[in-house]
């Protein structure tokens, strides 16, 4: 090798790394936070709140840490994807902390103060978060563990079945005196890593070969065999757990992976008619999903019938109009139960109204934009496939809980990124943003050290 | 708080939001509107899209290559042909590797590609040579099979099982 040592020089002409860029973003990112903390304390007080200099303080140093370790291990990294789950993330925290100050939905039963756990969280998410940037040299290990991921991600969605549900929906495991968690926001990541893995080595036998029928490639039966298998997975959440949202999510994310790899929309009309279909077999029979799309179909009749939220929730987007009603005077304590975890969109309409809305479904979608940017200028399929799934994942997500909050699809229990209150959602999406930044990292470094190492793998030979 | 205070900062607080965004926006720029920077001919601008369509690559002999390094000096490496048609990789003097190894700088999906395929790299006058590293089924420079180390004139196929590569300015 001539020069292998050029990898670590910034040649003239070379890509930016945009680390500075990525700062002065990160403080904007901090400052907005504290803006918020600061409007609220004086909408609802009249007085600036006392915990406003350390907030801000704990918020800027998680910002600083992380930035500091993507300088140090990520370098060339995509300068947005830090800012922006930094924002979303501190602007969830003052949301919990601004429902925090509502009695109403603060009491011992609903276990008190909701952003002290948050903050902490989202430090252990910007540790785990470091952790990955430090500790995944390369995304492209991932790949060595396609099935053992396969195996994992199954224990982590099979394990939730033998503890007790928790309003309705069996996707928590409780640990006596840690708390519990959603270990489906940890297995959607260790999916994509396994559909990435799997799809790299399969693609070209579900591409081609297939019979074309009625304008639709039909894949061979044989081919089908992995689709009916996640299909037959994700009913089983739904049948054992009763959790609409992460079902969605994963079939979702197959169908998704599935098409970017081999490039055939017949996959999309299979997977759509495969998840209409068992969506609505299940429904069928299921009484607690049932409930959830007769909410959906008729609000107004459940709030009569006692299902408060998705009517309060919907009022309060009414209410919010075009400007909102200003942080801390709205009335999004209506929703009662769950206005800080999956109902926190509802305050989001409410008091940023429909501007502030659009501003944080913009700030998700350019989010998502970055991650499929990152697959596009990766250079190998692994991480092109593994980034398009882990935005794609994100992307469902935000789709499935801004939808149900909206009312554009039936409510299914499922935390917002970086925004809801909920452990495990934001340590499992700050890793979620680290792998990302990582394949980011690998495919804008100029110049990719090339380490000799044997690898036996079979070439075919061309014959005459 | 006086009302007018608090509208003000409910104004204030959308408008740094939409701020924020349409900052992020302008950081991105170069990936939303970048291809037409790349048409000032010789500005060496990665990271954008490739445009091989409307670049013909054989004319190349009288324009100024960019960057001070020689008038034939090629600026990228572009992938024509295969799975990975349309990937662009900057040439600014390291080695690159093309084969089916996880650590290559190209990573080949391609059955009729080897680990190690082949090399590209520049000598000490800046002159871009590819070398076949003892491929299975060969590395190809226009029609010719490689045996020695090559130099590559720009806009020549470099062909690899089912790929085919390029030098551009």
């Amino acid at each position: 090798m001539t020069n292998t040592g050029s990898n670590t020089t910034v040649s003239p002409g070379g890509l930016p790394s945009r680390r500075n860029t990525e700062m002065a973003m990160l403080i904007f990112a901090v400052l907005i936070p504290v803006f918020a903390y600061a409007n609220v304390g004086l909408a609802k007080d009249g007085a600036l709140p006392a915990g406003m200099l350390g907030y801000g303080l704990g918020l800027g140093l998680l910002a600083g840490v992380a930035h500091i370790v993507v300088r140090r291990w990520a370098p060339y990294a995509d300068p947005l994807m830090l800012p922006i789950a930094t924002l979303l993330n501190g602007l969830g925290l003052v949301l919990i902390w601004r429902l925090d100050q509502e009695p109403s939905i603060t009491t011992d039963q609903t276990g008190g103060a909701a952003a002290p756990s948050q903050l902490m969280w989202s430090t252990l998410a910007v540790a785990l978060f470091a952790g990955v940037l430090v500790f995944l040299k390369d995304h492209r290990v991932l790949q060595r563990y396609t099935y053992i991921s396969m195996a994992t991600a199954l224990i982590l969605l099979a394990l939730p079945i033998f503890f007790p549900a928790k309003n309705g929906a069996k996707i928590w495991i409780t640990i006596p005196g840690v708390g519990s968690l959603q270990p489906g926001e940890f297995a959607k990541i260790i999916l994509a890593v396994f559909f990435a893995g799997y799809l790299m080595v399969k693609r070209d036998a579900l591409a081609l070969a297939s019979r074309r029928f009625m304008g639709l490639y039909l894949p061979r039966g044989r081919d089908l065999g992995p689709i009916i298998a996640i299909w037959a997975l994700s009913l089983m959440i739904l049948v054992f757990e009763t959790d609409l949202g992460t079902s969605l999510l994963f079939f979702g994310l197959f169908v998704v992976m599935l098409y970017v790899a081999t490039e055939r929309t017949s996959w999309i009309v299979f997977g759509l008619t495969l998840s209409v279909v068992g969506a609505v077999a299940v429904a069928s029979f299921e009484p607690h999903v049932q409930s959830r799309v007769q909410d959906w179909l008729d609000p107004m009749q459940a709030f009569k019938d006692g299902s408060e939220q998705p009517a309060q929730a919907l009022w309060a987007f009414g209410s919010g109009g075009v400007l909102g009603s200003g942080l801390g005077q709205g009335f999004s304590r209506l929703i009662g139960f769950a206005a800080k975890s999956d109902y926190i969109f509802g305050t989001v309409g409410e008091e940023l109204g429909l501007t502030g809305t659009m501003a944080i479904l913009l700030m998700y979608g350019l989010l998502i934009e970055r991650g499929i940017r990152t697959s596009l200028a990766a250079r190998d399929p692994f991480g092109k496939l593994l980034s398009v799934g882990l935005s794609s994942a994100l992307g469902l997500q935000v789709f499935i809980v801004a939808g149900g909050v909206m009312g554009l699809i039936p409510l299914t229990g499922m935390t917002l990124p970086f925004m809801a209150q909920g452990g495990s959602s934001v340590v499992a999406n700050w890793a979620l943003v680290a792998i990302l930044l990582k394949i980011s990292d690998t495919a804008r470094r100029p110049a990719p050290a090339p380490a000799p190492s044997p690898d036996a793998e079979m070439t075919q030979v061309v014959r005459p | 708080m006086s009302e007018l205070t608090l509208t003000v900062m409910r104004l204030g607080f959308l408008a740094v939001l939409w701020l924020f965004v349409i900052v992020a926006v302008q950081v991105i720029r170069s990936d939303l509107f970048g291809t037409r920077v790349t048409q000032r001919a010789a500005r060496r601008a990665e990271g954008q899209r490739p445009q091989q369509r409307q670049q013909p690559p054989r004319q190349q002999s009288g324009r100024r290559g960019g960057g001070g390094r020689g008038r034939n000096a090629p600026s990228k490496l572009v992938v024509t042909e295969g799975s990975l048609t349309g990937t662009t990789v900057a040439l600014q003097g390291q080695t690159i590797t093309l084969g089916r190894a996880h650590d290559s700088t190209i990573v080949l999906d391609d059955d009729y590609a080897s680990s190690r395929h082949a090399r590209i790299y520049p000598d000490r006058d800046g002159q871009w040579i590819v070398e076949d590293l003892g491929s299975t089924n060969g590395t190809y420079l226009d029609r010719t099979r490689l045996t020695t180390p090559t130099p590559i004139q720009p806009g020549a196929p470099i062909r690899i099982g089912k790929t085919v590569i390029e030098l551009r300015k």
